[in-house]
């Protein structure tokens, strides 16, 4: 999906205005989502095996 | 004239301990020893002058509540001045003392290599199969929150009132910069549709506007009255409200406004300007949960804003402060790039938040998760976006997910590598890092405001470091040229 629909979706429609007006050229959206697919398939590789357990048995005791 | 803003920051970090019996305060001093005792004899802290029940309106907190201080724990000293030790249940990092936010960011980062090393250390010792993660963020997502606090020095002198009338909305609308992000929520009865993204990781916990609690009843502005320092002349500003941030851009802008905005509370500069809050605990919480930034905030005259637009207004007092008194209190040169980066960032706020991916926390870690729960079509809900959230705090360099993002640095990693070992210069945090590096093993004790030698002969001598501005290496540079062994360097510091 390209990045501006991207962001069209997470934020309201009180910014997409903004986003729409955004002067970056096609050439800028394409290098973003490149960068961003190489960032997604590296995060693939790293991410902790089972998410589900990882995020379920990181317990703390609460700080100050 | 306002004086110096020296500050610091005092990280609690996320700790589990993988393959084992995961006991936190175990792990925890496990990870400090082994990174202590590889580089030092280790030099105790001192507890003489801590006083965390003190209250800065004026009242102390007596009796079985007082401080909260296990002296028994994992408890160091580095030489860069920091203090490195296991409270409570989370190792913590303390920063020396700095003279401006980008040294302070310098420091901030030299603690997250320091736990990283750690974790190596610990590596060594640890049995097979069992393993240390840390994570420099603030909750565990399931309702447990850990805090990361900065310290600001400020005058005595200044009524409290006038510091909280104005450091409050401060506090509310800087989130918009400041936040570390977070998938959903954790206040009660907060489901993930209605928030399934935040600005901040901390929002979610704080329930006062001003109190000296930091772990219940958490307040906005706390009154801890603790100052480490002169009493008579200084308060140090204990700020609990904040985010662990990874992004630099981020720590420098949360410390250099806050810096600014104090100064200008101390000068007297903010006369006339009221953003009070109608509903500051709300407010507080609104600006983290609202991802347009474009909600209006009801203030208490009535009027309403943006957090936005109070940051607009504040900067352009801090730029009219900066042209009437100059910027010397919280460094010139280091001011003026607060003034830019702070106008820029509120610009790409205003414009396109997405354009600032490379610059904050919050926009970084927004962007990767959505990006991610896009292309594999996942909900918000799905444990995958939370793994991801907690991932991009991990400490450890191959596990990052933060250190992927290539975010844009305002160090060089020879700078944070020298700032592992090598203390501040411009603030007392100099001497104290120095005389453990030459002296190590006839330091008895320190603290944030003396250091304790045993020469081995007389009883023990305390020097006291009263002035968080003196023991700089313009001040003592001199005496360590000449003084050859501690025993001279007392006597020239005329220390009985």
């Amino acid at each position: 999906m390209p990045e501006r629909e991207q962001k069209r979706k997470a934020t309201t429609s009180r910014t997409e205005d903004v986003v729409e007006e955004l002067p970056a050229t096609s050439k800028q959206g394409d290098k973003l989502k490149a960068e961003l697919d190489d960032l997604l398939d590296e995060i693939d590789e790293v991410l902790e095996d089972n998410a589900e357990e990882f995020v379920r048995s990181y317990v703390q005791k609460g700080g100050q | 004239m306002a004086v110096r803003k020296v500050c610091g920051i005092e990280t609690e970090y996320g700790i589990i301990l993988r393959g084992g019996e995961s006991n936190p305060i175990t792990a925890s001093s496990l990870l400090i020893n082994s990174y202590v005792s590889r580089l030092q004899r280790k030099v105790a802290w001192d507890f003489e002058d801590e006083s965390p029940g003190r209250d800065a309106r004026g009242f102390s907190r007596e009796g079985p509540s007082a401080p909260e201080i296990e002296t028994h724990l994992v408890n160091a000293v580095l030489t860069n001045g920091a203090r490195y030790y296991v409270d409570h249940a989370h190792p913590e990092y303390s920063t020396p003392e700095c003279a401006d936010a980008l040294e302070l960011v310098r420091f901030d980062k030299a603690g997250e290599r320091i736990l990283a090393q750690s974790i190596e250390d610990a590596c060594d010792v640890l049995p097979p199969g069992q393993s240390i993660a840390v994570y420099k963020n603030n909750s565990d997502r399931k309702g447990n929150s850990y805090g990361t606090h900065e310290n600001y020095l400020m005058d005595r002198a200044v009524p409290f009132a006038r510091v909280v009338h104005h450091v409050l909305p401060h506090f509310v609308s800087r989130q918009i910069y400041t936040g570390a992000g977070k998938v959903g929520s954790e206040a009660p009865g907060v489901t993930s549709a209605e928030v399934p993204f935040q600005l901040t990781q901390r929002a979610d916990f704080f329930e006062e506007e001003v109190g000296l609690e930091t772990t219940l009843k958490r307040p906005l502005v706390n009154t801890r009255d603790e100052p480490h320092c002169d009493s008579l002349k200084y308060r140090r500003l204990h700020v609990i409200v904040g985010d662990a941030n990874l992004a630099e851009v981020s720590t420098f802008l949360k410390v250099g406004t806050t810096s600014l905005v104090l100064a200008m509370i101390e000068d007297d500069e903010l006369h006339g300007l009221d953003l009070s809050l109608a509903h500051p605990v709300a407010a507080h919480r609104q600006v983290s949960y609202d991802l347009t930034l474009r909600r209006p905030l009801e203030l208490a005259d009535g009027r309403r804003m943006t957090a936005l637009e109070m940051q607009w207004e504040t900067l352009d007092r801090a730029k009219k402060y900066a042209e009437s008194r100059g910027l010397e209190a919280v460094g010139a040169e280091v001011g003026r790039m607060v003034l830019d980066r702070w106008e820029a960032v509120l610009t790409g706020l205003e414009d396109d938040p997405s354009s600032l991916a490379g610059q904050l926390d919050w926009v970084a870690k927004k962007r990767m998760v959505e990006a991610y729960k896009e292309r594999h079509g996942l909900g918000w809900n799905d444990p995958k976006l939370a793994a991801l959230d907690l991932q991009y705090h991990d400490v450890r360099p191959g596990r990052s997910l933060f250190a992927r993002l290539g975010m844009e640095r305002l160090t060089t990693d020879a700078e944070v590598v020298d700032a592992m070992t090598e203390p501040p210069r411009s603030t007392r945090a100099y001497f104290r890092g120095r005389c453990l590096q030459r002296w190590g093993s006839s330091i008895a004790a320190a603290n944030w405001d003396s250091l304790v030698f045993d020469l081995g002969t007389d009883p023990l001598r305390r020097v006291p470091m009263m002035e968080p501005l003196r023991g700089t290496a313009a001040h003592v540079d001199s005496l360590f040229e000449t003084c050859r062994t501690p025993a001279q360097l007392l006597e020239a510091l005329g220390s009985t």
